[in-house]
């Protein structure tokens, strides 16, 4: 479904990835572990089409299209969602309205019927349900004064309404108590599916025991380091990330 | 991604002109000029003597070079002696709306302001004014059941005399400043409206203003009466057509709200506001000014400026019963080369009078936008309250925000609270919203509505859609 061939990039002029190789199939959750700094957060732009991420070379083909030569208002409609670990403030526009123009537009670009207001609110309240997202939140301005966890549970939210083949999920489980977890899991969990496939970015293992990955990929130094199973995750857990890319170069 | 430069060359949709026959006042200004007006609308002799001293008191104003120069807004000098102050189509004016001329009827109709009886708006009441005169106003009978009176302002000056000469400069008298006292002494046709005690005006009212002629400017004068325990809510329109020349608009609106009376006014102002390079474009010199004459009343103007390309402007309040509420609602909107320098001014004068201003600054292309406010508290004006938020939004690099407040506090228990921001549509918002599939276009428009929000929502239901659609006009054709 995505195939990332030798994909390097650079942000503000400074180089972050350095040759990126990975093939997601459909129905997988891919798992990209690395410490700071590694290129998480922008492999997760670059796929997504942020403008300040340059693409120095490689390519990523998504269901056989270039994915890097469409807008980012392209990929989110060819089905491309991302997570964002720091979601944005948008004052006085309305989380409902927000997500309603997107659906639409979304739905639209695919020949699909769009939703009135009516008939996008009830989708939205049943869907709501998942993440235990109080009715009254989806009123109050997209992630203005939202608590970290809110902010989290309303990506997943949105995640739910509009989905997506293919997530790239940032650090959902960063900042979040216990239970704030066990919601935005079972959310990701009740989004898997033949068709579907994720990538879910993270620094610890806690939240693969709640999603657990088929494939765990190792990200130091801009360039995936080791692939493997669960037991990767388990062994960075245990060890940590130092010496992980040594190992790739001991195989090299 | 939008460009300051697609921002700047947005179509202006009411640029066109009706081919109408108009007379026209001869070119100049003279006390012969104010004669001529004063004659064409056979009016009686207090008018004369009140335009006429008006006058005098503007060519003092005048010799002693006093147009305003305060504001942060720059034009080449008006030669006022070589203005054509007056036109009118040249038919007789009509008796009933079942005569307005045809060419008329389907300017309005093109403007979204349909006057024949069975495509009006419901639940709206239309007064049209065309350069000089009122062609039409819809609902009349309706509304004198209940004793309202409303309509053009000559008509009131035909059939309402003791009123017009009670009310006329009681706000804005016309030696408040330059354009004030330029409209009072060639001022032509406007909009009257007179809500007698304990009613509640059952229709919306609006007057809209079209400027057709090429050469004449417009000088239209608005009087509100709302009698004891009374309320009205007013709109005012306009529209002009595109010309390479400047065009000046000096209007004067002036309310007077009596004890327990609520009047609430809002504006969406659309004239021309020039091409991309700055050419042409009116300008928007204007004098509103709202009296909380009695106890407990309230004045509320909300304004949508998106058009003109000078906008000078302060929709005012004096707060001069006590328990008085004054409130400033206001969404301004420069691109291309447009300018505006407006704001208000909130005088408390009764006790326990409370005030509040909300004002939102758009900026695109090369455009300039200052806020300039004054809030301030008299003596007597004891437990005297405002709160004033004062918000920017640069869209691109080469536009500006500025913000002038002030502030003269004469009572010590005044409490006063003031916020400003200054901020960019941010690419990260627009990333946020494309990542979610809306095009770049759709995203800055959702932004822009979110940050105008709560002067919209001020806004009677039909014509937030209008402000929201003409905000989206503005944007078009903007992604690159």
């Amino acid at each position: 479904m995505l195939e990332i061939r030798n994909l390097s990039a650079s942000v503000g002029g400074n180089r972050v990835l350095n040759g990126i190789n990975l093939t997601v199939e459909q129905g997988e959750v891919h798992a990209i572990m690395g410490p700071n700094g590694s290129g998480k957060s922008t492999l997760s732009y670059v796929l997504a089409g942020h403008p300040q991420y340059v693409v120095e070379s490689g390519e990523a083909i998504l269901d056989g299209e270039d994915l890097l030569a469409m807008p980012a208002e392209e990929r989110a409609r060819a089905g491309v969602f991302l997570q964002f670990q720091h979601p944005v403030e948008v004052p006085g526009v309305r989380l409902d309205q927000f997500l309603r123009a997107g659906y639409n537009a979304i739905h639209k670009s695919k020949g699909l019927e769009e939703l009135d207001p009516l008939q996008f609110d009830r989708l939205l309240q049943q869907k709501a349900g998942i993440v235990n997202m109080e009715p009254t939140m989806l009123k109050r301005s997209v992630n203005d004064g939202f608590s970290g966890g809110e902010k989290k549970r309303n990506e997943i939210l949105q995640m739910a309404m509009l989905e997506p083949r293919l997530s790239i999920l940032d650090e959902p489980d960063s900042g979040l108590d216990v239970d704030s977890l066990r919601l935005v899991a079972d959310g990701i969990n009740q989004l898997r599916s033949p068709e579907r496939a994720v990538i879910l970015i993270t620094h610890y293992q806690r939240i693969l025991n709640l999603v657990v990955p088929d494939v765990v990929n190792v990200l130091m130094g801009g360039r995936i380091v080791r692939t493997g199973g669960v037991e990767l995750a388990e062994e960075i857990e245990a060890e940590g990330y130092e010496g992980q890319d040594e190992v790739l170069q001991a195989q090299g | 991604m939008v460009t300051p430069k697609q921002l700047a060359q947005t179509e202006y949709k009411y640029g066109f002109v009706t081919d109408i026959e108009e007379e026209t006042a001869p070119r100049g200004l003279t006390e012969d000029t104010i004669r001529w007006i004063s004659a064409k609308k056979q009016e009686p002799e207090f008018m004369l003597e009140w335009r006429l001293r008006a006058f005098r008191h503007f060519l003092t104003l005048v010799e002693k070079e006093q147009s305003p120069k305060w504001a942060n807004v720059h034009y080449p000098p008006i030669n006022f002696a070589d203005g054509v102050y007056y036109a009118a189509p040249k038919k007789d004016q009509p008796a009933s709306l079942e005569d307005v001329d045809k060419e008329l009827l389907a300017t309005y109709e093109k403007l979204g302001i349909p006057l024949e009886e069975q495509k009006r708006l419901a639940g709206v009441a239309v007064d049209a004014v065309f350069d000089s005169v009122s062609v039409a106003t819809t609902f009349k009978e309706t509304l004198s059941k209940q004793g309202i009176i409303f309509g053009s302002f000559n008509e009131a000056v035909q059939e309402h005399p003791d009123l017009v000469r009670k009310y006329l400069g009681s706000v804005v008298p016309y030696t408040d400043n330059f354009y004030a006292a330029l409209n009072s002494a060639v001022f032509s046709d406007g909009s009257f409206c007179f809500i007698p005690k304990g009613v509640r005006c059952p229709l919306e009212l609006s007057t809209y203003f079209r400027i057709n002629a090429a050469e004449a400017g417009q000088f239209e004068r608005t009087l509100i009466i709302a009698e004891e325990g009374s309320y009205v809510s007013y709109l005012e329109g306009c529209s002009a057509p595109m010309r390479d020349t400047n065009q000046l608009h000096a209007a004067v609106v002036e309310l007077v709200a009596m004890e327990n009376a609520e009047i609430k006014y809002s504006t969406i102002q659309n004239w021309y506001p020039g091409d991309e390079n700055g050419v042409g474009g009116i300008y928007n010199f204007v004098t509103k000014r709202g009296k909380c004459a009695g106890d407990n009343s309230k004045i509320s103007w909300t304004q949508v400026e998106t058009g003109s390309a000078i906008t000078w402007k302060y929709p005012s309040v004096l707060l001069q019963g006590d328990n008085s509420i004054g409130e400033f609602y206001s969404v301004a909107l420069t691109r291309g080369y447009q300018q505006a320098d407006t704001g208000t001014k909130m005088v408390h004068l009764g006790k326990n009078t409370r005030s509040k201003i909300i004002s939102k600054g758009i900026s695109a292309g090369h455009g300039q936008n200052t806020y300039r406010g004054l809030v301030k508290v008299m003596p007597r004006a004891a437990d005297a309250r405002n709160f004033t938020q004062c918000d920017s939004l640069l869209i691109g690099d080469q536009c500006g925000a500025h913000t002038t407040p002030y502030v003269e506090v004469q009572n010590s228990s005044a409490h006063l609270e003031h916020e400003a921001f200054t901020s960019r549509v941010s690419e990260e918002q627009l990333f946020y919203c494309q990542q979610r599939g809306m095009s770049s276009e759709d995203a800055n428009s959702l932004i822009i509505n979110g940050f105008c929000k709560e002067v919209f929502q001020q806004l009677p239901f039909e014509f937030a859609i209008e402000a929201t659609r003409l905000l989206e006009v503005s944007l078009e054709g903007s992604v690159g």
